[in-house]
C-alpha cells in the first residue's frame, strides 16, 4: 500500500517534485496535487512570452494530463486548501473535504505584493503572476490602454515588455535609482534601461508611486514628486510574499517563509515546504532554479536516500525583455575586490567579473551571456582563475586554450 | 611637363629603390595608383622584383604630401604661397646672402634619388653659375670611398664590371654587403649562378647575416680590419705566385710600395688571422680559394664603404684584382653595389663636393673645359664641403643658406642630433621634398618646395653597372609638384641664369648632359655618352636601357680595364699602399661596445616612401637593437624588452633581439626609423661623425657605444584609421597597416591615462576592456561595423596579437562574433563557437541546437534529451520551436533547389 503524499500548489516546484518522485521512488508514494489555480501547471516563466505573444498560453503547460496520469497523480485543480491538521495528517480543502496524508509539501508559491497607497484597490489595478493575470493583460492590451507598471525588477520589466509587446503604450516606474537593483550594477542596469527603452517602454526611476487616482477606475498615477501620469490600467509588480498562510495557521514556523531544515522539512516531521514559500537558512528563493533543486533532494530524501540541500548560489540567467542577462554572487564588488569589464553598449553588451584573492566571485553579463554558467561554475567552487585572468573575460574556450597552451 | 597617357597602358620605368636599378612595368588604375610588376625585358633584374619593389603600388598614396609651395610666416608657422612667390623668396634670400658673405655661404645638399636631369641642373646651377663648389649628396655617406678608391686606382669613377658577370664568375666574395636584404635581385642571381654553375660564394662581415648560406665560407672579422684581410691576401697571392705579372708591369704602378705596405700590416696567414680575429683556417680557405679561381667578382657595399679608412679598404680589395689582372673580365672584376637609385647619375654629372662635373674634377683643365662648355665665367674653382663637414660649417654658422632635395639629413647624417640643431641656425633653409614632413622638414625648414615624386617625375637613373634607364612618370602630378629641375631652372632665371637654364624638359637637360660629358673628351674620360647627346624628344622618351660609355662612333662597352687603359695621364691603374688598419674612435670602460648600422630588408631609408607599405611593415615593425647573448647577459638585457643604446653623440631606446648571429662586442642598430615615425629610434644619432680623409665619407659602422636595459611596464599598440598622436610620454614606433596607421608603443604611465587619451579622439561607438588592477585596458571604436580606432595596452606579454588584430582592423565589415572577441586580443582560430545562447539554463548556444536539428532533431523535447536545452525553466522553448520551424524550412528549401539542378 503506498503511503499519501499530498502536495498543496500546483506549480513547477509541484510538478518537478513529482517529476522527481517518479525517478527515484515511483509507486512508494500515493501523490495528491491540489491546486488553486484552475488549469494544469504550467510554466510560471514563460507568462511573460504569452503576454508578449511569442508563445500561446497552451504551449506553456509543463506536462500534459496523461503525464500526471501515468505517474499515478490525483490532481485537484481550481481547488483551495483550507486547513492542515498537524495532528490528525489531514488537510482541509474548501469544500470541506480532507484529504488525509502520510506526508505534506507546502509549494504553496508567492503572491504579488499590493502598494499600501491609496486608490490601489480602484478596478484597473492589476498584478501580474498567473495565468488568469495575463488574459486580463492581454485584454488591456488589445484595447491599447495606458498601462503603468509599477516595480523595475525582473517581474515588472517582464510585464511591461509584454504589454508593449502586446500593443499596450506603457510606463514603468521604479524606486530605485536603477533597475534590477539586486540583480545588477550601474553600468549593467543602465544598459537594461537603454536596451528596453528601445523597445518602446518609457522607465521612470527614482519614481515613488505616491497615490492612484480615479473615481472608479483608474485614470492615474501620482508619484511623490507631484509628476502625474495617466493610465487606464496600473500593474503592481513590486515584489513577492512567500504564501504561508496555511502553515501558519497549522502553527507550523514561519518567518517570511515557512521555515526548513537541509531536508527541506518543516518543524512537523511529516510536512515539508519547497519553492517560493520556503525559508531556508534564512533565504526566500524567488527562482526556479532554487525551486528544482530543492525538489530534488526532497524526492531524494523522501525515497529514503541520503540527501541534503544546503542553499542555493543564486544566479540570474534570464532573458528580461528580450535583453540576456545574467547575474551571480558579489558583482558589486567590495573593497579588496577587483573588476574586469567588458563593455560594447552599440553592441548591447556589458559584463563584469568580480575577483577577490585571484577568485571569481560575482559577475553581471548583460547582452552576451554565452559564458555565465562558466562563471557560475567558478564562483560556486571558488576555483582559482589567476592563471586565466587574461582571457576569462571572453570564456571558457579561449581560456582553456590559453591555460594548455 | 608629364602627360599621361589616358590609355593606362603599361609604362616602363626603373625602380625607386636601390642601385640595382631594376626595370618596372607601371600599370596605373586611373585612381592614382598602379600595379607595379617587374620588367622582363630590363637587363637589370629580366622581370624580377624585391620585397620592396613588389609593393611600390602601397607607396603612391598622398598620405602626408607636400602639395603646395609653403613659407614659414612671422607668427612662425608654414603657410601656402604661390609658386613665383615661394621662388621670388628663395632666390632674393640667396641673392642677398651671396651678395653679402659670397657664395661660400650656400650650399645644396642633394639625393641619390634625385634623377640625372635634376643634379645636373643643381650641380650646373650651384658649382658653374653661383660660384660655390658647396653641393653635396647623400651619396656621400653610401659609397663616397668607392668613388674615392676608384678614382685613386683607376684615374676615374669607373665600376669596371657589370651584372653578368655575377652570372660568369667562379667566386663571389661579398664584402660587409647584405645583399640578400639589400640587393635582393643580384642576390638572387649569384644563388642561381651557385645552383647552376656551383659558384662559391664568401661573405665576410661582422655580422653573419642572411647573405650567408649554410654552404657559404663566412668570415666574421672584426670590424675595420677588412684592410688587413685583403692585405694578406696580396701578400698570398704574391706569396704563392698567382700575380698576374704581365699585366702589373703593362697597366699599373706602385706594386712594390703596396705589398711592402701590405706585408707590413698581415705578412702571413697567421699575421692576418690575428688582425681579424678569424680563425686561421677559415683565412686559409679564402686565400687559396681565392687565389685558385681566376673568375672573381668582389662585390662590396656599405661596410666597406662607411669607414673611416673606407678608401683604403675598396683600395685594397682593388690591389688584389690589378695584382692578378682579374679587373674588366667576364665574370673578374671589383665591384661597389650602390644604394641608391641614382647615385651614380649623381656621381656622372659631378653632384658630389670633390667633383666639378662630368667625371671632371677640380684641376685647372677641368674647370676651364667646363667654364667653357657652360658659358660659365663665375664657376667654382676648388672642392667644397662634403656632408658632414657641411653641417659642421652649417652649425659653426659659416653656411647661412642651404637646399635640400629629396633626402633627409636630420636623420641620416652622423651626429644627426648636431646636424637637427645646426639646422636651425640657417638664414635660408628650403627644402624641395614630397613630404610635408620628417625630422628634416620639422627642423626648421623656412621653404618647401613641393617636388614630384617617383611615378611622377620622369628623367633617367643610372645603375651600379652603368646602365642608365629612364624613370618615366605613370601618374599626373598631385597639388601643384613640379619636377626639381624645373624648380631649379626657375631659381635660376630668378637668380638671373636664364639664359643657361631654358630647359623645356627632362630630355633638353639630358642633351646638354651627353654633350657635356662628350666635350673635348677624345677618351681621356671614361664617363663619355655623346652619342646620345642629339636624341630626339620622342627617341628619349622611348630610350631603352643603355651601358656607357656610348661613345660617339664606337661600339658600345660592358667593361672597363681588361687591357688597361686607366684614365691617369700614363694611362696605368696605380696600386695604393693602405694605412694600417684602426678604426678611427676607441672603445672604453664607459662605452665598451661598438654600434654598427644598417639596413633591414623591407625598409628603404628614412621610410618616407616603404614606411607606407602595408606590406612591408610586417617584417621587422619597430627599431631594434640586436646583441649578442653573451653581451646580452652582461648588460642585462633581454630578447623582447628594451634597452637604451648611448653614444658620445645621443641616446637611443630600442627593442632588443638577442641574436647569435651578432659578434660579441657589437650592436647593430637599423637606420631607418626617426622622429617622424618612432620615439628615441634616429639612430644617425648616436654616429660618431668621423670621418675618412680622402672620401669623407662617415663611419656609420663602429661607434663606441653602451647598452643598459630600459624597462617598460606597459606595451600595446594603436590602429586608426586616421594619423595618431600618440602621448608623449610613450615610446612608439609608426607601422603602415592595411586600411590605416598602425603604432606599436611601449610606456610606463598609468593605464588609465591611456583610456582617457583614447576617450578623447574615439568615436562614440565605442567598446571597452578593462582590467586596471591586471594593467589591461583595451578598446575599440567603430564606425558602423568597422573598426575606426583601437588600442590594446597591457604588461608586457598580455598586450594583445597585434596580428589578429591587425587583420580585423583591415577588415571592412566585422562580423558579431569578430566584433565579440575582438577585445580579447587574440586568435579565436579553431574555438568552438557554439552560438549565441538559448538555453540559459544548461548555455547551450544556437549554434549547438541548430546543428542538433539538422541531425534530426524534430521537437523541443528531442532536443532537450540530447543537450538538455529547455528542460529547466523551459523559457527557451519558444525559441527551440522557432530554430526548428525555421531550419526545417531552409532545409526544405535547399532541397527543393537541389530537385531543380
Amino acid at each position: 500500500m503506498s503511503e499519501p503524499l499530498v502536495i498543496v500548489g500546483n506549480g513547477m516546484a509541484a510538478a518537478r517534485l513529482v517529476d522527481e518522485l517518479a525517478k527515484v521512488a515511483l509507486g512508494r508514494y500515493a501523490i495528491a496535487v491540489i491546486g488553486d489555480e484552475p488549469r494544469l501547471a504550467y510554466n510560471r516563466v514563460l507568462l511573460s512570452s504569452v503576454l508578449a505573444g511569442e508563445t500561446t498560453s497552451q504551449d506553456i503547460e509543463l506536462r500534459p494530463a496523461a503525464w500526471w496520469r501515468d505517474r499515478g497523480v490525483t490532481l485537484k485543480y481550481g481547488c483551495v486548501a483550507t486547513e492542515i491538521d498537524v495532528g490528525r495528517r489531514e488537510l482541509k480543502i474548501e469544500n470541506d473535504e480532507s484529504i488525509p496524508f502520510s506526508k505534506l509539501v507546502l509549494t504553496t508559491g508567492s503572491s504579488p505584493l499590493r502598494l499600501n497607497v491609496p486608490g490601489a484597490d480602484l478596478a484597473g489595478v492589476h498584478t501580474f503572476r498567473d495565468s488568469r493575470d495575463v488574459d486580463l493583460l492581454l485584454t488591456l492590451a488589445a484595447q491599447k490602454k495606458r498601462a503603468v507598471v509599477i516595480g523595475g525588477g525582473l517581474l515588472g520589466l517582464e510585464a511591461a515588455y509584454g504589454l508593449a509587446k502586446a500593443g499596450a503604450p506603457v510606463t514603468l516606474v521604479h524606486l530605485m535609482d536603477r533597475l534590477m537593483e539586486r540583480q545588477l550594477d550601474a553600468p549593467a542596469a543602465a544598459l537594461l534601461k537603454s536596451l528596453v527603452e528601445s523597445k518602446g517602454i518609457e522607465i521612470l526611476l527614482n519614481a515613488n508611486t505616491a497615490s492612484i487616482h480615479g473615481e472608479t477606475r483608474v485614470e492615474a498615477v501620482e508619484l511623490a514628486d507631484g509628476r502625474r501620469l495617466e493610465a487606464d490600467a496600473v500593474i503592481f509588480a513590486a515584489g513577492i510574499r512567500p504564501n504561508i498562510a496555511l502553515a501558519r495557521e497549522a502553527g507550523i514556523p514561519v518567518n517570511r517563509g515557512i521555515v526548513v531544515d537541509d531536508h527541506l522539512q518543516t518543524d512537523a516531521s511529516c510536512i515539508f515546504a519547497i519553492g517560493e514559500c520556503a525559508e531556508h537558512r534564512g533565504v526566500c528563493y524567488g527562482l526556479v532554479e532554487p525551486a528544482y533543486e530543492q525538489a530534488r533532494v526532497l524526492a531524494r530524501h523522501l525515497a529514503g536516500r541520503e540527501a541534503s540541500y544546503s542553499g542555493s548560489i543564486v544566479a540570474t540567467n534570464l532573458k528580461v525583455s528580450g535583453v540576456s542577462v545574467f547575474s551571480a554572487g558579489d558583482f558589486m564588488g567590495g573593497d579588496g575586490s577587483e573588476a574586469i569589464v567588458l563593455s560594447d553598449i552599440n553592441h548591447g553588451t556589458y559584463k563584469k567579473l568580480v575577483i577577490v584573492d585571484g577568485r571569481l566571485t560575482g559577475a553581471v553579463l548583460i547582452g552576451d551571456v554565452a559564458d555565465a554558467l562558466w562563471y557560475h561554475e567558478l564562483i560556486r567552487t571558488r576555483q582559482p582563475t589567476a592563471r586565466i585572468r587574461a582571457d576569462i573575460m571572453f570564456g571558457r574556450s579561449l581560456a582553456i586554450r590559453s591555460e594548455a597552451a | 611637363m608629364t602627360v599621361v597617357d589616358p590609355d593606362l597602358r603599361v609604362v616602363k620605368t626603373t625602380c625607386a629603390y636601390c642601385g640595382v636599378g631594376c626595370g618596372i612595368l607601371a600599370t596605373p588604375d586611373g585612381r592614382g595608383g598602379a600595379a607595379i610588376s617587374g620588367d622582363p625585358d630590363h637587363p637589370a633584374n629580366f622581370g624580377r622584383l624585391c620585397s620592396k619593389g613588389s609593393a611600390l603600388g602601397e607607396t603612391l598614396g598622398l598620405t602626408n604630401r607636400l602639395l603646395y609651395p609653403m613659407i614659414r610666416c612671422g607668427k612662425g608657422t608654414m603657410e601656402r604661397v604661390a609658386w613665383s612667390d615661394a621662388l621670388d623668396h628663395v632666390a632674393h634670400r640667396l641673392q642677398h646672402i651671396i651678395a653679402r658673405d659670397g657664395p661660400g655661404a650656400v650650399a645644396f645638399y642633394l639625393s641619390g634619388q634625385l634623377l640625372t636631369e635634376d643634379y645636373y641642373v643643381a650641380n650646373k646651377l650651384m658649382k658653374g653659375f653661383v660660384g660655390s663648389p658647396n653641393v653635396d649628396t647623400n651619396s656621400r655617406l653610401c659609397m663616397a670611398s668607392s668613388v674615392a678608391g676608384h678614382r685613386r686606382a683607376f684615374g676615374a669613377d669607373t665600376v669596371p664590371g657589370c651584372y653578368e658577370d655575377l652570372d660568369e664568375a667562379d667566386l663571389l666574395v661579398l664584402v660587409g654587403s647584405n645583399a640578400a636584404w639589400c640587393h635582393p635581385v643580384l642576390y638572387q642571381r649569384m644563388l642561381a649562378n651557385k645552383q647552376k654553375r656551383g659558384a662559391r660564394i664568401v661573405v665576410i662581415d661582422p655580422r653573419r647575416t642572411d647573405t650567408v648560406g649554410d654552404d657559404d665560407l663566412f668570415l666574421g672579422l672584426k670590424p675595420g680590419t677588412d684592410t688587413a684581410l685583403f692585405s694578406g691576401l696580396l701578400v698570398y697571392l704574391a706569396d704563392n705566385r698567382v700575380l698576374d705579372r704581365d699585366y702589373i708591369e703593362l697597366h699599373t704602378t706602385g706594386f712594390d710600395d703596396a705589398i711592402a705596405r701590405a706585408r707590413s700590416i698581415a705578412g702571413s696567414i697567421g699575421a692576418t688571422a690575428l688582425a681579424t680575429g678569424l680563425p686561421e683556417e677559415d683565412v686559409a680557405t679564402f686565400f687559396q680559394v681565392f687565389a685558385n679561381t681566376p673568375r672573381v667578382v668582389t662585390l662590396y657595399s656599405q661596410g666597406v664603404n662607411q669607414s673611416a679608412q673606407g678608401t683604403d679598404k675598396v683600395n685594397a680589395i682593388l690591389n688584389c684584382h690589378l695584382a692578378t689582372g682579374r679587373i674588366g673580365l667576364p665574370g673578374a672584376s671589383p665591384f661597389s653595389l650602390t644604394g641608391q637609385p641614382n647615385a651614380m647619375g649623381g656621381r656622372e654629372v659631378g653632384g658630389l663636393a670633390n667633383q666639378l662635373a662630368a667625371h671632371m674634377g677640380f684641376t685647372p683643365p677641368d674647370i676651364d673645359c667646363v667654364r667653357r662648355f657652360w658659358k660659365a665665367p663665375r664657376i667654382a674653382t676648388h672642392e667644397g664641403l662634403k656632408a658632414v663637414q657641411m653641417f659642421e660649417a652649417i652649425a659653426r654658422g659659416e653656411i647661412k643658406a642651404l637646399w635640400v632635395m629629396g633626402t633627409n639629413p636630420a636623420v641620416s647624417l652622423p651626429n644627426a642630433d648636431g646636424v637637427r640643431e645646426a639646422l636651425k641656425k640657417l638664414e635660408l633653409f628650403v627644402i624641395s621634398e614630397n613630404v610635408i614632413s620628417n625630422d628634416t622638414v620639422d627642423a626648421g625648414a623656412h621653404v618647401l618646395l613641393p617636388a614630384q615624386a617617383w611615378g611622377e617625375k620622369s628623367g633617367t637613373v643610372t645603375n651600379s653597372e652603368r646602365r642608365i634607364s629612364r624613370q618615366r612618370a605613370f601618374l599626373p602630378s598631385p597639388g601643384e609638384a613640379k619636377p626639381d629641375w624645373w624648380i631649379m631652372g626657375e631659381a635660376a632665371r630668378r637668380l638671373g641664369f636664364g639664359a643657361a637654364f631654358s630647359f623645356a624638359s627632362a630630355a633638353d637637360i639630358f642633351r646638354e648632359h651627353a654633350a657635356l660629358s662628350a666635350f673635348e673628351n677624345v677618351g681621356a674620360r671614361d664617363f663619355d655618352i655623346g652619342a646620345l647627346q642629339s636624341l630626339s624628344d620622342s627617341d628619349f622618351d622611348a630610350m631603352t636601357p643603355v651601358q656607357w660609355p656610348v661613345r660617339q662612333g664606337t661600339e658600345p662597352q660592358a667593361r672597363f680595364f681588361a687591357e688597361g687603359g686607366f684614365f691617369a695621364n700614363d694611362f696605368r691603374a696605380r696600386f695604393i699602399a693602405p694605412e694600417i688598419p684602426a678604426l678611427r674612435t676607441e672603445t672604453s670602460a664607459a662605452r665598451p661596445l661598438r654600434l654598427n648600422t644598417g639596413r633591414i630588408r623591407d625598409q628603404w631609408h628614412t621610410m618616407t616612401r616603404t614606411g607606407m607599405s602595408p606590406r612591408l611593415g610586417q617584417h621587422l615593425p619597430e627599431p631594434f637593437v640586436q646583441v649578442h647573448p653573451d653581451d646580452a647577459a652582461k648588460y642585462g638585457v633581454t630578447d623582447g624588452d628594451f634597452a637604451r643604446v648611448t653614444t658620445d653623440y645621443g641616446q637611443c631606446t630600442l627593442r632588443v633581439i638577442v641574436s647569435e648571429r651578432q659578434q660579441r662586442g657589437m650592436l647593430f642598430a637599423p637606420i631607418h626609423w626617426s622622429e617622424a615615425n618612432a620615439t628615441g629610434a634616429r639612430v644617425g644619432s648616436l654616429v660618431a661623425p668621423v670621418t675618412d680623409p680622402f672620401s669623407g665619407q662617415p663611419e656609420n659602422k663602429a661607434t663606441p657605444a653602451s647598452l643598459v636595459p630600459y624597462e617598460y611596464v606597459f606595451r600595446g599598440f594603436a590602429l586608426s584609421r586616421k594619423p595618431l598622436e600618440l602621448p608623449a610620454h610613450a615610446w612608439a614606433a609608426r607601422v603602415a597597416v592595411k586600411g590605416g596607421h598602425g603604432y606599436l608603443f611601449a610606456d610606463n604611465a598609468d593605464v588609465a591615462g591611456w583610456q582617457s587619451w583614447l576617450k578623447s579622439i574615439a568615436r562614440d561607438d565605442l567598446a571597452e576592456y578593462k582590467d586596471f588592477g591586471g594593467g589591461v585596458y583595451r578598446a575599440a571604436s567603430f564606425d558602423g561595423n568597422r573598426i575606426d580606432t583601437c588600442l590594446f595596452i597591457g604588461p608586457a606579454r598580455d598586450a594583445g596579437d597585434w596580428n589578429v588584430v591587425k587583420d580585423l582592423f583591415a577588415a571592412d565589415t566585422l562580423g558579431h562574433d569578430q566584433r565579440r572577441m575582438l577585445l580579447s586580443g587574440k586568435s579565436v582560430d579553431g574555438l568552438a563557437n557554439a552560438g549565441p545562447i538559448v538555453c540559459a539554463c544548461f548555455g547551450v548556444g544556437r549554434n549547438t541546437i541548430c546543428d542538433t536539428i539538422a541531425a534530426g532533431a524534430r521537437s523541443a523535447a528531442d532536443i532537450g534529451m540530447k543537450l538538455k536545452a529547455g528542460t529547466n525553466c523551459g523559457s527557451c522553448i519558444p525559441e527551440l520551436k522557432r530554430l526548428i520551424a525555421q531550419t526545417r524550412a531552409d532545409g526544405s528549401e535547399q532541397r527543393k533547389l537541389a530537385a531543380t539542378h
